[in-house]
């Protein structure tokens, strides 16, 4: 049965995939592009397909992927159904490295060096949660921990933003942090994706070990999952998948609280199952929201991050008014 | 399997919750594990299933440390059932069950996890979700999950506390049923009487110490409840069997 649905997710994901790469604001002979681009024609048709269309498809699906799961595991570590990839620190922090990239210039004279300040700024913060979880440092700390990192790159880039050298440059800051996917290129993605990668398969080796921590930590340890390491797991897992998406996206909210709510029923609740099906659901939302973004008609085009929130901040009230069995 | 404790002491802070503590049980022992609140008796349990090492002292497993173990083998060798159990999120009860079987490579439920369901008499709760189980039936559904890991030790902090007098009794000749068969099983519990009656051997522990430890009559004398409860306690007998309640502070 789980399988079935994670299958059928997988469609939607294939389906809506080939949809994004479908939409846009050029015209594209998809048939000819692709015909272009296998045969190595540099037409214009094949540059569109490669340069803008496929990049933004594949980072779609591979960072709604990287949200759904983290956010999947998180709330099964935490056994707390509010648990959110942001809760770690590590999505706050690289969106700070972002922003220093970008407020030091770096951006303008080299165009990687944003997601690569991104990738430092996740990979600052991750340094600092491994290193409490290794010194034994329980979920509950090391979730403080997380938000602490969170306040302080919030406030750090709060600042950069107070000292902006131009409202101009304010403005360009505050449209990166809403999180989009426009204009990404395939080096972005060969930039990103192996750290997602290794995040995925970090955190789906978590399975077994968060369905034992239904029953609390101290029966998931007795049943031999040493909890340190399910930590370090699932911390570590977060940090890379999370890290290089905002690296590479910006911060894209909501997803990855909302998706694993809305997948949890049709695994009957399991959160080792939940992992793949949430992390499918949290791709075809990421893709879908991405369409809608090209298709609504607005100039400057809308920022990925504000649909998904616009679209998951109602729906998140919407199931706490009917969440059961939560607070028992 | 042989379970030993030597002169284990488990310290939090500054505070020191067992103290020099041995025991030492062979396979086909039931033993109740006796104590006022704040008495040690859960950090022993833990510091028994591997949990936490002790500050000072060594835990043996068939003359194995835990380390030699591994996590992996002692989640196959110890079947834990904390005190408080939480199902946190709402699984099918045989689901619940089925995650016993973990230790052994699979959470499916299989003949195993039917068998502990049958034992513990949560065979009918099968489909229903965990979400929907009165307090009683959490409990015997915890300890089904607990009965499915099959492990030669089976360590369960305060099994009936929950339970209504029927589910008492069958919860005691259950956890019995399980030693008959050649487990080590240790309990912690609060009813001197089914103590006495269900348990092979007895412990009483107070302030982190071993108190007394031997039949029920050694250990539930007029001497150790006033020590250990502050409380004197009438005896009876039934049927041949020792009846004990807690009367009245002492003095």
């Amino acid at each position: 049965m789980p399988s079935r649905v994670v299958l059928g997710l997988g469609l939607v994901v294939l389906v809506l995939f080939c949809a994004s790469v479908a939409v846009g604001y050029a015209p594209l002979d998809l048939g000819a592009a692709f015909g272009d681009l296998l045969a190595g024609r540099q037409s214009l048709s094949a540059l569109v397909l490669s340069e803008l269309r496929l990049p933004r498809a594949i980072l779609g699906g591979a960072v709604g992927f990287s949200l759904g799961i983290t956010g999947a595991a998180l709330q099964g570590l935490m056994r707390n159904p509010l648990a959110d990839p942001g809760v770690v620190g590590v999505s706050g922090a690289a969106a700070l490295g972002a922003v220093i990239a970008f407020y030091f210039g770096f951006s303008a004279s080299f165009a990687l060096a944003l997601p690569l300040g991104g990738l430092m700024g996740a990979a600052a913060a991750t340094a600092v949660l491994l290193a409490l979880a290794a010194r034994g440092a329980g979920t509950v700390m090391l979730i403080l921990a997380g938000v602490a990192l969170s306040s302080l790159a919030g406030a750090l880039t709060a600042l950069a933003l107070n000292l902006a050298p131009s409202p101009y440059a304010a403005l360009e800051l505050v449209f990166w942090l809403m999180g989009s996917l426009a204009d990404r290129s395939l080096v972005h993605v060969a930039l990103a994706l192996p750290f997602m990668a290794v995040g995925w398969v970090l955190v789906l080796a978590t399975g077994p070990a968060l369905d034992a921590l239904t029953l609390g930590e101290d029966a998931a340890e007795s049943l031999g999952f040493p909890l340190r390491r399910v930590r370090l797991l699932v911390i570590g897992g977060t940090a890379a998948a999370v890290g290089a998406s905002v690296a590479v996206a910006g911060a894209i909210g909501f997803v990855g609280l909302v998706v694993p709510h809305l997948v949890r029923p049709l695994v009957g609740h399991r959160p080792g199952r939940l992992l793949a099906a949430s992390g499918l659901a949290g791709a075809a939302l990421t893709l879908g929201a991405d369409i809608v973004v090209r298709l609504v008609p607005t100039r400057p085009e809308l920022q990925l991050g504000v649909v998904t929130a616009l679209i998951g901040a109602p729906f998140f009230l919407f199931l706490l008014a009917r969440l059961r069995g939560v607070e028992s | 399997m042989n379970l030993a404790a030597r002169s284990v002491t488990v310290t939090r802070g500054t505070a020191t919750l067992v103290r020099d503590l041995s025991l030492a049980l062979e396979g086909g022992t039931f033993l109740g594990l006796l104590g006022p609140n704040g008495a040690g008796k859960t950090s022993l349990m833990r510091v028994l299933a591997g949990l936490e090492a002790p500050a000072s002292g060594h835990v043996f497993y068939d003359g194995r440390a835990a380390a030699e173990i591994g996590r992996r083998g002692l989640g196959r060798t110890i079947a834990y059932l904390p005190q408080d159990g939480r199902i946190h999120w709402p699984l099918p009860v045989e689901e619940v069950v089925a995650l016993g079987r973990l230790p052994h490579g699979s959470a499916a439920v299989d003949e195993a996890a039917r068998r502990a369901m049958a034992a513990a008499g949560v065979e009918a709760l099968a489909r229903r979700s965990a979400d929907t189980l009165s307090g009683g039936e959490r409990a015997r559904v915890l300890l089904a999950r607990a009965l499915a890991v099959e492990a030669p030790i089976l360590l369960a902090d305060e099994p009936s506390a929950a339970l209504d007098p029927l589910h008492q009794l069958e919860v005691m000749a259950l956890l019995r049923d399980t030693a008959r068969r050649g487990a080590v099983v240790v309990a912690v519990l609060h009813d001197l009487t089914l103590a006495g009656r269900f348990c092979d051997r007895l412990a009483l522990m107070k302030d982190g110490r071993l108190l007394a430890e031997g039949t029920a009559a050694q250990v539930l004398d007029d001497a150790h409840l006033a020590e250990a409860f502050g409380v004197d306690a009438v005896r009876l007998t039934h049927v041949g069997e020792m009846v004990v309640l807690p009367w009245s502070r002492r003095g």
